[in-house]
């Protein structure tokens, strides 16, 4: 997204467009990310119900992956994901960017 | 022509505020601003307004519901002084950030400590930074008129910026003075209706107020808002010429008295301005060139006008009822100084610390002012540049208190 000069902006730092964070990537100061084995998950829902950012991607109905673009790493996922499946581990970004 | 009618400066605003019935005024009452709030409410409960009153549990929220109320697409006013204006701070600037002309009356007062409830300009000159337009008033009379004024400065599509009018605690709040007002009719069709930017409760038109605003925008948002008090400059002229018109009162930027061949000239704002007219009728009558520059609005400061009306005088006097402790003179002096900085025709300029916490400016202290000042004009020569007067315990050849 270009970045727009002063006269451009609306008035007082309003924004006039409803869910425009698609367009802004507001995930990047992530510490940590979490990772889902897709093999042990049940697809019971709660990290998606309990996601604070919506970054909990379904695909035909299912958990698929994580919007990394705007999960914060809060790993509220992680701790809804039940006792007896756990399968999503939250990593340290570090980690993760070097591919370990 | 309109009424004539003998009012408090106090009444008069809220007589002011009748005639513009804003949608929401939110307030919390404080010394010596109260009664126009109090006088306010009885029209709201008369019914001779259209206003919501809120009836808020501190400055800060009341400040908070207007900036609310603004949001929502509201024209909205209230009014306060002193630590009510300090404690309003914070919010002050995102009123001015968020760009809502909320019209504010503030009633001149010391801050604390120690404890004082008199007038002097140390609330407002403190918000001089906070990003509103700044208005100051001689007596009832200007206090009534800036208001109705305020409402179309502000609200101007170029400006929407927050409006302060202000006027002295007490010597003008209290005291009866007698005024003309426009009638009620000629007062609304001044103002016109306001038209909120984006209004939250359009609810077709959804937006966000308020959002994180980091590196990459804060200050193309801060460069915008600067503009639009530029943009206020030219505004101003234009809503004193359109109130002239229909009131045949009112100067633009300051009010100049004997200042077309004044040699010596003292630069006072509000109440005390009065006292040095009567001042200069006695001096002029001795035929002592001695003048005064009253200036009318302090935000945005009118740099280039102000020097230009200075630019055949041989001595000044800025006059400041409220300090900048630590900095060379109050906040006026500092102001002057840099709009005369690097003009060819530059006064001699001294500054005076008078009237803090009500302390009363005597006719004899402002002759000796202009005493002074000819001294100056005459020697070349400046003793002190930065001083408290009528002040007990300073060597000051005058203002013995």
């Amino acid at each position: 997204m270009k970045k727009k000069g002063w006269k451009e902006l609306p008035i007082g730092g309003v924004i006039l467009e409803a869910g425009n964070t698609r367009g802004y990537a507001t995930g990047d100061w992530r510490t940590f990310r979490p990772v889902i084995d897709l093999d042990k998950c049940t697809n019971c829902m709660r990290c998606w119900i309990f996601c604070p950012d919506s970054s909990v991607v379904l695909v035909d109905g299912k958990v698929d992956h994580f919007d990394y673009d705007h999960c914060k790493g809060c790993g509220i996922c992680a701790v809804e994901c039940p006792e007896n499946v756990k399968a999503i581990a939250m990593i340290e970004e570090a980690e993760a960017k070097e591919g370990k | 022509m309109g009424k004539l009618v003998a009012l408090t400066g106090n009444i008069a605003l809220a007589t002011a505020m009748r005639q513009i019935n804003p949608d929401v005024c939110a307030a919390y009452p404080i010394t010596p601003s109260t009664q126009v709030i109090e006088q306010f409410s009885e029209y709201v409960a008369d019914g001779l307004v259209d206003t919501e009153l809120i009836a808020a549990e501190s400055e800060h929220s009341a400040m908070s519901a207007c900036i609310g109320a603004a949001a929502a697409g509201g024209r909205v006013m209230t009014a306060t002084s002193s630590q009510g204006l300090a404690y309003m701070w914070e919010m002050l600037y995102i009123a001015a950030g968020m760009r809502f002309p909320v019209i504010l009356a503030c009633v001149n007062r010391a801050l604390s400590a120690p404890i004082n409830i008199h007038g002097d300009h140390s609330d407002s000159m403190g918000a001089r930074d906070s990003g509103w337009i700044q208005i100051y008033a001689e007596n009832a009379q200007e206090a009534y008129d800036n208001l109705i004024q305020a409402v179309r400065i502000g609200e101007q599509m170029d400006v929407r910026l927050p409006v302060m009018c202000c006027m002295d605690g007490f010597t003008t709040s209290h005291a009866i003075d007698t005024l003309e007002l426009l009638d009620d009719k000629t007062v609304r069709d001044f103002i016109g209706e306001y038209k909120a930017t984006h209004p939250l409760l359009d609810v077709e038109h959804p937006v966000t107020y308020g959002a994180l605003d980091l590196q990459d925008y804060f200050m193309e948002h801060k460069r915008a808002q600067a503009e639009a008090m530029k943009n206020s400059r030219k505004v101003i002229v234009d809503i004193a010429k359109e109130y002239k018109k229909i009131s045949g009162r009112g100067s633009i930027y300051f009010e100049e008295y004997y200042m077309d061949d004044a040699e010596v000239v003292m630069v006072i704002m509000n109440s005390a301005a009065g006292t040095v007219k009567t001042v200069i009728d006695a001096m002029r009558a001795r035929g002592e060139k001695v003048g005064l520059l009253k200036p009318r609005i302090f935000r945005p400061f009118p740099y280039n006008e102000l020097a230009d009306a200075l630019s055949n005088v041989k001595a000044v006097a800025i006059m400041d009822r409220a300090d900048s402790v630590g900095a060379e003179g109050g906040p006026l002096f500092m102001e002057f100084k840099s709009a005369l900085y690097g003009r060819k025709n530059q006064p001699m300029m001294i500054n005076k610390i008078y009237g803090l916490g009500g302390r009363d400016l005597m006719l004899n202290d402002i002759e000796e002012i202009y005493k002074e000042l000819r001294e100056i004009k005459n020697t070349g020569k400046i003793k002190a540049l930065s001083e408290y007067i009528t002040v007990r315990g300073e060597e000051a050849a005058y203002g013995k208190a």
